[in-house]
């Protein structure tokens, strides 16, 4: 049984991640195409003539890491090249910000589209890699704090003299289990 | 006197205000000797709940000692009392409060007309919990006003700690609550969402109420651990499929009570893809609760069952997979609780020994150290539970 247990949810993010991989693979190559072939325009946009060159070798990486995607059969390795990349091109526009002749409001522009597609990564290579991200070990034992006097199972019905107020019961004719079926309520015909 | 102020999200501050003074012939003074910190109070700190303003002192888990009463409210209290307050205030007189409905209370919220706005009716005033619901400062305090104080308390009987009473005011009455709308059967399997506070209570009163099997569901292992100790089974939200692991338990049926002891702040995750475009739409305010456990219960209840719901829920919810409940003719109980509806038997278990809610506590600390144990609380850091704060 242990080993199914976690067959359907690991399933279903595995399923998610892999869609969302394809999307980032064909955002890879699009971006890539992009930066290769509008390499001057995009500098020229963001002010950082000089960088010119280094953009176009981003264009060549990020279409190489689309294909990677894309044709691999696990992707995983490569989405985290997409983070690895991300995190050069943030240090790329943190230089221009620096650069007084850039034009910051759209390297700031730049900056945050390249931050959100970042996050994606990681939540995307996260998922891939099969570690929920927060998965935590028992380092708090509290299996002592059962607030009962005695063992739990001993406590079962402990306060079954308690009689649930008319208001809280259940509907009488969706009470098929082990009620005593008395006159007051219609009876079920079978 | 010193009290926690909230600010704004994650802004909760330790600051010096004028101490509070009768204002009606109702009304009692009481000095805080402990409070503490309720999931609730964390939809305010994350600024999920509508309706807070800046500087508005919070808490709704408190007890102390009456130093002043009122003219109107000498009757039933006198100073030096020793007293817990429920976190619903009641008038005692409404058609609801005759009936027990005391968290529906028709004349305690002073601000009845901006509930019924949003809610279509107005619902009791509540301490420390935005001005839907009254706008009365809270608890976490060194002194409070109790409005309609004649009514609004619970009175305890010497021999017994702060600690053991001091959650009769909300979490006790409310897993109780929350197992009581199950109307238990000795051949239910009752599953309960959320291993918080709220959801410790709900399993002990769930075993104490006779249920056959109880099933907790939770990714924080130490919480876990705390239900088990309380007699539950386990599941791991984030290592096994709660659907598959609940039918696994009853047979394929699925449990014939679920209770949802979450509430709007379901965690986000991939292994819940729809709490992500929850997440999404409250962002741009399309939809404000996260009601992934909702969803999760109205699939896998069995038949003819019951939802019971004492997580919080703040307004919109979007997906709700209504089909199931009308196909399967399931039952939904809500509400906040109707702490004094229970609170005489439940001081009683308390005393004769069936059960000591003190277990909870993680964390006794001044009230100064309030704002850093809310980050505490809120992160799960340091294997934190429950919070208790000493004025
Ligand atoms: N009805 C009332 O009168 C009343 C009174 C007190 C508290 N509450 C509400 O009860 C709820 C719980 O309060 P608490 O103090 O225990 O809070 P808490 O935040 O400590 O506990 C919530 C727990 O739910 C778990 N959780 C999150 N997503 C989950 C999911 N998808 N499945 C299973 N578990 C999940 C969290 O890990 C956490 O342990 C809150 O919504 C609170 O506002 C209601
Ligand atoms: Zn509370
Ligand atoms: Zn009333």
């Amino acid at each position: 049984m242990a080993h199914h247990r976690n067959r359907r949810s690991a399933q279903m993010s595995r399923e998610s991640a892999d869609a969302l991989a394809r999307g980032l693979g064909w955002f890879s190559i699009a971006l890539g195409a992009v930066e290769v072939f509008g390499g001057k325009g995009v500098a020229r946009w963001l002010g950082m003539e000089q960088n010119e060159k280094l953009l176009r070798a981003y264009g060549v990486r990020e279409i190489m890491t689309g294909v990677g995607i894309l044709a691999s059969r696990d992707p995983t390795p490569w989405i985290w090249g997409r983070v690895a990349g991300d995190a050069l091109d943030l240090a790329t526009l943190g230089k221009g910000l620096a650069d007084p002749n850039a034009e910051r409001d759209r390297v700031i522009m730049a900056t945050g589209a390249v931050a959100g597609v970042t996050v994606l990564d990681i939540i995307c290579a996260n998922a891939l890699t099969g570690q929920p991200p927060q998965s935590r070990q028992l380092r708090w034992d509290y299996s002592d704090r059962s607030g009962l006097p005695k063992p739990a199972m001993q406590m079962r019905g402990a306060a079954s003299d308690f009689q649930a107020p008319r208001d809280m019961r259940i509907p009488d004719a969706l009470r098929p289990y082990t009620q005593p079926q008395g006159n007051e309520f219609p009876r079920p015909s079978m | 006197m010193k009290a926690l102020r909230w600010h704004g999200k994650g802004d909760i501050r330790c600051e010096t205000v004028p101490d509070p003074e009768i204002e009606h012939p109702r009304d009692a003074i009481i000095k805080v000797t402990s409070c503490a910190i309720c999931g609730s109070d964390l939809h305010l700190y994350n600024h999920f709940m509508p309706g807070m303003k800046k500087g508005d002192i919070v808490g709704h888990e408190f007890m102390g000692e009456v130093v002043e009463v009122g003219q109107d409210a000498k009757s039933a209290l006198k100073v030096g009392d020793r007293v817990v307050v429920p976190f619903t205030i009641i008038c005692g007189e409404c058609d609801q409060c005759k009936r027990g409905n005391f968290s529906v209370c028709e004349r305690t919220n002073r601000n009845a007309e901006l509930a019924a706005t949003a809610f279509g009716h107005t619902t009791a005033g509540l301490f420390g919990y935005t001005h839907l619901t009254g706008g009365y400062p809270g608890g976490q305090a060194e002194y409070v006003r109790v409005p309609y104080a004649d009514k609004t308390h619970i009175k305890i009987p010497d021999g017994l700690t702060d600690e053991q009473v001091l959650f009769l005011g909300d979490i006790f009455p409310t897993g109780w609550q929350a197992a009581v709308q199950c109307d238990i059967e000795p051949t239910d399997t009752v599953a309960i969402w959320g291993a918080g506070p709220v959801g410790q209570m709900a399993i002990r009163s769930a075993l104490l109420l006779g249920a056959k099997q109880v099933i907790a569901i939770d990714r924080l292992p130490e919480r876990l651990s705390m239900a088990k100790a309380g007699g539950a089974i386990t599941i791991n939200f984030e290592e096994e499929s709660v659907i598959e692991r609940l039918n696994e338990l009853t047979n394929g049926k699925g449990p014939e009570k679920c209770i949802d002891s979450v509430g709007l702040e379901s965690h986000v995750s991939m292994n819940h893809p729809d709490t992500l475009l929850d997440r999404a739409k409250q962002t741009v305010m399309l939809e404000s609760d996260r009601p992934h456990v909702l969803r999760e219960m109205m699939y896998v209840c069995r038949p003819a069952g019951v939802l019971s719901v004492p997580g919080v829920y703040g307004g919109l919810v979007d997906k709700i997979p209504f089909g199931a409940v009308m196909n399967k003719g399931l039952t939904i109980r809500t509400g906040q609780t109707h702490v004094n509806r229970w609170t005489d038997d439940l001081l009683r278990r308390i005393q004769e020994g069936q059960i000591d809610p003190s277990f909870v506590i993680t964390h006794t600390v001044g009230l100064e150290q309030g704002p850093e144990m809310y980050e505490t609380f809120r992160d799960k850091k340091d294997g934190c539970i429950k919070v208790v704060l000493k004025p």
